[in-house]
This record gives C-alpha cells, sequence and structure tokens, in this order.
C-alpha cells in the first residue's frame, strides 16, 4: 500500500485530487490552513494504490508519495 | 518505503500567487521535471513573459530573464545566439505570444531559431483581468465580450500553431492539454520533446497547453478542466501538428 502524503499550508483547496482519486479517499477538511482555506487530507484507513493521479493533478505540487 | 513523487529539485517549494486549479502551476511543474530528467538545469535559461506567469523565475530554481510583454522570443533569440551552448525557452500566454507578440513569434519561427516554446492557451487574457485572447472560442464570455466571442466584431479564435506549421524553420509542433491526469503525463512528453529537439539542434519547437483559467472562466477547477475536454479540444484539436 503506498502512502500520500499532503502539504496541507500550501494546499489551495481547488479539490482537483479529490476529484480524480479512483479510491476517493482524499477528502475535504473540516478545518482551515493558514490560508484559511479548507485544505484535503487522506482518510487514514483508506487504501492507497499509489497511482499517482493526485499528484499528477495537483497543480500546487502539495503531494509526497512513498511506496 | 521510498519516495516516488516529490517537488522536483527545479522546482521552488515555495507558494505561487496562481488561483486555484490554475494550469500555470502544473505547467511550471512539467518544465521543471523535464530539466531534471534532461540534467540541464546548469545551462538553462527560461524567458518569462508579461501575463500571470510573469514571476515565474520566482518559482523556478534556474536562471530566467524577464521580456517585455510579447517579447520573450526576441530576448530568447539573442540569449541562445550569444550563448549557443545554453538551452533557452520561452514560457508565454496566448495573449503574449498570439496577440501583441504575434510578429516575434512569427519571425523567430521562420528564421529557425533553436529554441523551445511553452505556450499555454487558457483562451484568455487573465492576469490584466479576463478580457478576449486571440484564442478566446465563438461564444466565449469574456469581461471584453460580454455577450460571448462574435465572429462578425471579434474575428476567429486563432490557431497559431496550425499557422507556424506553413513556416520551414519550425521542427515541431504539438498541442497538448492539462485536463485530466493522462493528459499531463502526454503534456511532459512534449515538453520533453521540445527540449530534446534544442539540444540536438534541430530548430524551433514549439508545445501548445491547452491549461485552465477557472477563474476568468467562472468555473470550479474541475469544471474548468471538463470544459477543455468538452469543448475548448474540438476548436483546439490535440496532437502532433508538425
Ligand atoms: C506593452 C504592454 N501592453 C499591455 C500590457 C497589459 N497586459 C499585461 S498581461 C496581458 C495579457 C496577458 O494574457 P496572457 O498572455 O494570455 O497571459 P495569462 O495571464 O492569461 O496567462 C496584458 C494585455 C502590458 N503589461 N504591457
Ligand atoms: S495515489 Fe491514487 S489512490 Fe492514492 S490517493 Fe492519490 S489518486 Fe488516490
Ligand atoms: S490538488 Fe493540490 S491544491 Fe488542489 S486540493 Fe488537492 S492537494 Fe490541495
Ligand atoms: S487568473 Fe486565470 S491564469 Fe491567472 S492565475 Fe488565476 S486561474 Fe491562473
Ligand atoms: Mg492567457
Amino acid at each position: 500500500m503506498a502512502k500520500v502524503v499532503i502539504d496541507r499550508d500550501k494546499c489551495k483547496g481547488c479539490f482537483l485530487c479529490v476529484s480524480f482519486c479512483p479510491k476517493g479517499i482524499i477528502k475535504k477538511s473540516a478545518r482551515l490552513n493558514k490560508k484559511g482555506l479548507n485544505f484535503v487530507e487522506v482518510d487514514p484507513k483508506g487504501s492507497c494504490a499509489g497511482c499517482l493521479q493526485c499528484a499528477v493533478i495537483c497543480p500546487d505540487c502539495c503531494i509526497e508519495i512513498y511506496k | 518505503m521510498h519516495k516516488v513523487f516529490s517537488v522536483p529539485d527545479p522546482l521552488r517549494k515555495t507558494p505561487t500567487h496562481y488561483c486555484p486549479g490554475c494550469g500555470h502551476g502544473i505547467a511550471h511543474r512539467l518544465v521543471a521535471e523535464v530539466i531534471q530528467d534532461l540534467g540541464i538545469r546548469g545551462k538553462t535559461i527560461a524567458v518569462a513573459p508579461v501575463g500571470c506567469a510573469v514571476v515565474a523565475y520566482d518559482y523556478w530554481k534556474f536562471d530566467c530573464s524577464e521580456a517585455p510583454h510579447g517579447r520573450a522570443l526576441a530576448v530568447a533569440t539573442a540569449i541562445k545566439r550569444m550563448q549557443p551552448e545554453k538551452i533557452v525557452f520561452t514560457y508565454q500566454g496566448d495573449g503574449d505570444l498570439a496577440a501583441i507578440g504575434t510578429n516575434e513569434t512569427i519571425h523567430a519561427a521562420n528564421r529557425g531559431e533553436n529554441l523551445s516554446v511553452v505556450f499555454i492557451n487558457n483562451a484568455i487574457y487573465g492576469m490584466t483581468g479576463g478580457q478576449l485572447a486571440p484564442t478566446t472560442l465563438l461564444g466565449q464570455k469574456t469581461s471584453t465580450s460580454a455577450a460571448g466571442r462574435d465572429k462578425k466584431l471579434h474575428g476567429y479564435p486563432l490557431k497559431i500553431s496550425e499557422m507556424l506549421a506553413l513556416l520551414p524553420g519550425v521542427c515541431y509542433l504539438e498541442r497538448v492539454s492539462l485536463h485530466n491526469p493522462g493528459e499531463v503525463l502526454k503534456a511532459k512528453s512534449a515538453i520533453r520533446r521540445a527540449f530534446q529537439n534544442q539540444l540536438e539542434g534541430l530548430g524551433f519547437s514549439l508545445v501548445e497547453v491547452l491549461s485552465p483559467c477557472p477563474t476568468y472562466w467562472g468555473l470550479s477547477p474541475r469544471e474548468a478542466l471538463d470544459w477543455i475536454r468538452d469543448v475548448m479540444q474540438k476548436e483546439f484539436p490535440l496532437g502532433r501538428i508538425k
């Protein structure tokens, strides 16, 4: 299983990663980041396929993936 | 566990000023990844445009110059001719490359300058408030075409890449898009090819990137990508032009 790390303070809450994740494990957070935006977080119970789609589409390079 | 995806070295970790969902951020990363993959960071010089990407030099960790609006290819020509061993590229929007800079674009291409061009077509003037661009689609509403682009009043969307294909100095032209992760990867391959051509001394290469401007299209980031897929690429077909 792969591991996804999201830089929440860099995240602009565009939700493109959310919309492309085939596993549906990236979610909008109810909290706000330093910019005052709803960042996204990975569901700790979700299983990541390591497909990289979230990272490839992220316009702000907020996502790191480990396998 | 090892890292399989992270910020490429030639891209700074600083946050950008771009709007959420803006294609410039993706395109900046692709350029940085290509420079990293080709191992050319120490000898690359970018020429940034006037447009939303005007401070691209704040986001890239390699040498960059700035050019007056539309003149990036004239500045790049001078740099490349003085330092032919450097890898020189321009990064320009549709207003920059295909309106105020049409003259410089056509003549640099016609001279067959050994340069690479990343042309960001978002069918709008982003930086100045969403005015009609040469590439705005018929019917598209902008701040200067509130009722939609009208061919009688504004003419047709300009297909500058197809026009450049007629020039013998041009070696490579491809139109790509950022509307889903698969297309983003294809866009990266095309940008890599444009740089590779320059390394091999083959002449003028340009990659046109259909890129979202959610802010001035009045769409959410995801709707903007779907608009490229469903509408924009019908007017600007993807694939190799030359
Ligand atoms: C000589 C000159 N004329 C006009 C402007 C105003 N201006 C700044 S950016 C721009 C257009 C930007 O559009 P584009 O190149 O498509 O870039 P985008 O912001 O959409 O990425 C214009 C007209 C300028 N800065 N300089
Ligand atoms: S790598 Fe794929 S499965 Fe994992 S979070 Fe990203 S998009 Fe979802
Ligand atoms: S794509 Fe990037 S900026 Fe957009 S919500 Fe996901 S992590 Fe945040
Ligand atoms: S105005 Fe458009 S092109 Fe400019 S930063 Fe915002 S989304 Fe990007
Ligand atoms: Mg533009």
